[in-house]
């Protein structure tokens, strides 16, 4: 199977029973239909029977968008407090 | 001619060719969606009237107008073939499209903006095309800073544009090959017809330049962190799905995104403080953002590595 993002062959990995498809390029990794749901109910019993809790990895079908080494710290969305305010500016010319 | 007589003016001349234009036009829906130095727009149920600004080359605009009209898949197509005249002022005519919705972030058509930008960068280009207006823009951004005085978030901006290479503060010619570039993107360009898809806007810094300033403001946006990364990965992979040229297929759009993206973030921060220092107030929070990227450009010389947000 090739990464429908970069081309590279993915690699299956079995997590718990659990098939995990990752990128061997771009690292990213894809989730089939309802292995998301199985993800999160083994994080239950996990963080039922065994503590302390793992925090379950988030799940990231794509990796992050490269940005420039002048960009906002830790990349990213820091204003979603200000969405509404945020998207104002961009229909506009500044 | 006074502002205060192009307004009805203009809104006579919509409402004559709203009337040319359907029998039983509902007269509703009729006012000014803009009234800036930089042009006038009214509208008149389903058209609209454009004043372009005072300063507007008639030639350059007829050749602006022709262009737009050639990529109806592009541009909202005009009404009429050239700009007419009133009272000394260019006017062109447009049927209404509905923009995009200000409430509404998660409906915003990324995809289509991408696309969009695809289909003009490989649009052929004219050979009687003027230049596309991005660095013009950006240096009378600053021009106006310069002119409000000293403010202390003006010197990281000052400083960020001169560490730009001349071709992006409008002082060398544009890197080659040039594209057909819109020249002012941003999500305000884009509006549809009834039932009809997105189509670009606003064709007065239309022409020929580096495609990669069309796709620099929302890469400012989202180095500033205004724009959340997967939206910004949405525009990019339209852009790339529909086959534009600012950056090869494999290219890291980066490489050729980060000196027009500097420069935009530059002209956002130049004409959000002059915007400040003119209505007396304070910097807000996203105000400061496109301040402190500025601030953050001064260490980070153009062209080198950037960082994965991962």
């Amino acid at each position: 199977m090739q990464c429908p993002k970069c081309r590279a062959p993915m690699h299956t990995y079995n997590r718990n029973g659990i098939q995990i498809e990752q990128c061997s390029g771009c690292r990213g990794i894809f989730l089939d239909y309802g292995e998301l749901e199985s993800l999160t109910r083994l994080e239950a019993q996990w963080s039922q029977s065994a503590p302390p809790p793992v925090p379950p990895a988030a799940p990231q079908a794509y990796p992050a968008a490269p940005q420039p080494a002048w960009g906002a710290p830790h990349g990213g969305h820091h204003y979603g407090h200000h969405r509404n305010k945020g998207f104002g500016r961009m229909l506009f010319s500044s | 001619m006074t502002v205060t007589a192009l307004l009805p003016e203009l809104t006579a001349r919509a409402e004559d060719i709203a009337h040319t234009r359907t029998p039983t036009c509902p007269c509703g829906a009729t006012g000014a969606l803009a009234d800036r130095p930089d042009g006038t727009v009214v509208r008149h149920a389903d058209t609209v009237a454009k004043a372009h600004a005072p300063d507007t080359d008639a030639g350059e605009l007829a050749r602006r107008l022709t262009v737009s009209a050639g990529l109806p898949d592009v541009f909202l197509p005009p009404l009429g073939p050239a700009p007419a005249d009133l009272h000394g002022r260019l006017v062109t005519f447009w049927p209404y499209g509905s923009p995009v919705d200000p409430d509404d972030p998660d409906a915003a058509p990324w995809e289509a903006v991408g696309t969009l930008l695809a289909l003009l960068h490989r649009a052929r280009l004219p050979e009687a095309v003027p230049k596309m207006r991005g660095p013009l823009k950006a240096a009378r951004a600053v021009a106006g800073l310069r002119a409000v005085g000293d403010h202390p978030a003006a010197a990281p901006v000052l400083r960020a544009w001169a560490a730009l290479p001349a071709w992006a503060r409008a002082e060398a010619p544009m890197p080659r090959p040039a594209a057909l570039c819109h020249g002012d993107l941003h999500l305000g360009q884009l509006v549809r017809l009834p039932e009809g898809p997105w189509r670009l806007i606003d064709i007065d810094d239309l022409g020929a330049g580096t495609p990669a300033w069309d796709l620099a403001r929302p890469a400012a946006w989202f180095a500033c962190g205004l724009l959340p990364g997967e939206e910004w990965t949405r525009l990019l992979d339209a852009y790339r799905a529909a086959g534009g040229t600012a950056f090869g297929p494999g290219d890291d759009p980066w490489t050729v995104l980060d000196v027009p993206a500097r420069a935009l973030t530059v002209q956002t921060a130049a004409r959000t403080v002059t915007k400040a220092v003119t209505e007396g107030r304070d910097l807000d929070e996203l105000d400061r953002a496109v301040v402190d990227a500025c601030r953050r450009m001064a260490a980070i010389p153009g062209q080198l590595t950037h960082k994965s947000t991962k």
